[in-house]
């Protein structure tokens, strides 16, 4: 507030003509309105179409199918019998997927946390720029490197994973290539590491000055900061950012088509080799399918679709459940 | 439950910049001491060099002594975290933790300190809330977030969790300029209150403020912008305004400049 005894008044311009009439509705004002209303339009369409395109063609293909689209465990969908399901696809899917979060989320956090709030000044950006740069790696040279570096040397692990917790059945393992599903999710967990880090990152970095003040203010350590403060703030964000991270890990198919050493089982140790997911059965079996193999994968890959939008969902559901907690609305 | 401050030849930095320039004075407890002075004088600054939040700004840091009765807050051994606990703060704008319930927000300070049983904290919450003046308005809905109080609720909130933990001095940096009329007076009425049990040093730019809460007042100014702040005099409120001693205090308060 200006309370001095002096107060400026900056010159107006003098009005131009004093008549307030005119065309109500300026050209630029019409053409940006027609840009941006016939992009929205031309985004609904084209979704529409890949939907109408993939729900057609699943049709064709679960019609066609003779047993059970989402119980069998196996795919054969040539001849006049075609069977197949997907249910070793889902589990594969699924299963690699958690086991990637499940690795990458805690890791991403702690880097993001690190970067944000520990590491200093001159040590956090460069650090910041190596994570971002795994994200620029070609998903087929993760593939590649899977297979000739990260299989030969988990066996070890794997190993040492079943002397101690093979009596759970799902850390059993039987001394072959370490070609499974847990290795995909490690794979895959790097993978989305870059992601989910960059992202969170951005988000503690946000948290108002004010907020983390408060919990300084009461005696908290730089750890009970974060714990108060910082980590209830970026909550939704780190929930957002893991979201992307799965996205990513659901959908990823040339590194795990060159890791996995598929087959058309649901086995419990996920440490044993074999297993599929959807992005790796379409790509490795798309190029000698028929048309109505192709149908096929195409069904499957409209099941991964739904399946990824449930998950958004959920997530949107956690997010907008604690709303009102939010820090937005401070 | 208060102490004493005693501050000599205090000299805080922002990296190369000094911001105030060897300030000593003497706080006495059980009583209200308001810092008013021009904008960039320093007088947030030295109030957060009184609970060691200064050095927590990148590029903070301070010369001096602090001394809080005999111990010396700047001294080795003494640990910042520590003396936060001791010396509460409660800031200008109201920053109640968003995702905690208003019960939580109180009990906050508790919870860094060590275990309690729920009926002991439930009677903290309640006494500490009744202390602030809030408890009537918000006993009914503990368990709601505390971001959907109004300003002046949430500043009292603020209060309530700083004076929770008991600290022996409660520091508070211009704790009504984002409050109306109303949640000012309430603030007010608070701090007079409050003095009888804990040492108060009060921001302010408001200098009727000043005048209606604070027992003594101390005057900064800077030389000129970039220069650092420099504790002009301090003195009973009463006589701060009516007759001070330094000419520029007198300017400053009858509205001459600032």
């Amino acid at each position: 507030m200006d309370y001095s005894p002096h107060p400026t008044t900056a010159p107006s311009p003098p009005p131009a003509t004093g008549s307030v009439s005119g065309k109500a509705v300026r050209p630029g004002d019409r053409i940006f309105l027609g840009l941006s209303r016939g992009s929205g339009i031309a985004l609904l369409v084209i979704m529409a179409a890949i939907a109408a395109f993939l729900t057609y063609r699943s049709v064709l293909a679960i019609s066609g199918d003779k047993s059970n689209f989402f119980t069998t465990l196996d795919w054969n969908a040539v001849g006049t019998e075609p069977k197949f399901g997907i249910a070793v696809l889902a589990f594969g899917t699924l299963v690699s997927s958690v086991v990637a979060m499940l690795i990458a989320v805690p890791v991403a956090v702690g880097i993001a946390l690190f970067i944000s709030h520990y590491a200093p000044r001159r040590l956090a950006s460069p650090l910041g720029y190596v994570i971002d740069l795994l994200a620029a790696v070609p998903s087929i040279v993760y593939g590649l490197w899977g297979a000739l570096f990260l299989v030969p040397h988990l066996s070890g692990l794997y190993g040492w994973l079943n002397d101690f917790l093979g009596w759970t059945g799902i850390f059993s393992y039987s001394n072959g290539a370490a070609r499974s599903l847990f290795t995909v999710g490690i794979l895959l967990a790097i993978m989305i590491l870059p992601i989910v880090t960059s992202v969170s990152r951005e988000v503690f970095l946000q948290v108002p000055r004010m907020h983390e003040e408060a919990a300084l203010a009461l005696g908290a350590t730089r750890w009970e900061v974060i714990r108060m403060s910082v980590l209830p703030f970026g909550r939704s964000g780190v929930i957002s950012a893991s979201m992307l991270g799965l996205g990513r890990a659901l959908g990823e198919t040339m590194a795990v088509a060159t890791v996995l050493s598929p087959s058309f089982l649901i086995n419990a140790s996920l440490l044993d080799p074999g297993g599929g997911t959807f992005a790796q059965n379409i790509a490795s079996k798309f190029s000698e399918a028929d048309t109505f193999g192709q149908d096929a994968l195409i069904a499957s890959g409209l099941v991964l679709f739904v399946i990824t939008l449930l998950v958004n969902g959920a997530a949107r559901l956690i997010i907008a459940r604690r709303k009102e907690y939010s820090g937005a609305s401070a | 439950m208060a102490k004493r401050i005693d501050v000599s030849g205090l000299n805080a930095y922002y990296g190369a910049h000094k911001a105030i320039d060897d300030i000593s004075m003497t706080v006495e407890p059980r009583s209200v001491t308001a810092f008013i002075g021009p904008s960039g004088c320093g007088k947030s600054t030295f109030l957060r060099t009184l609970n060691r939040m200064h050095e927590v700004t990148p590029g903070g840091r301070v010369e001096g002594k602090v001394m809080l009765d005999d111990e010396n807050l700047y001294g080795s051994g003494v640990d910042p975290v520590a003396v936060r606990r001791t010396v509460g703060m409660v800031f200008q704008r109201p920053n109640p933790f968003p995702t905690m319930s208003i019960f939580d927000n109180v009990a906050a300070g508790l919870r860094l300190n060590g275990k309690y049983r729920k009926s002991e904290l439930k009677d903290v919450v309640e006494r500490s809330l009744k202390g602030a003046n809030l408890w009537n308005e918000v006993k009914d809905r503990l368990n709601k977030p505390g971001s959907g109080l109004s300003g002046g609720q949430q500043q009292r909130l603020c209060i309530a969790r700083a004076i929770a933990v008991e600290p022996q001095v409660l520091l508070m940096d211009e704790p009504c300029s984002a409050l109306d009329p109303i949640s000012t007076l309430a603030i007010e009425d608070l701090i007079g209150e409050l003095k009888e049990r804990f040492t108060i040093v009060i921001v302010t730019h408001n200098m009727q403020q000043a005048a209606r809460v604070s027992d003594r007042t101390a005057f900064f100014n800077l030389a000129a912008v970039g220069k650092p702040g420099k504790l002009i005099e301090i003195d009973e409120t009463e006589r701060i305004f009516s007759n001070p001693s330094v000419q520029a205090t007198e300017d400053y308060i009858s509205g001459r400049f600032g």
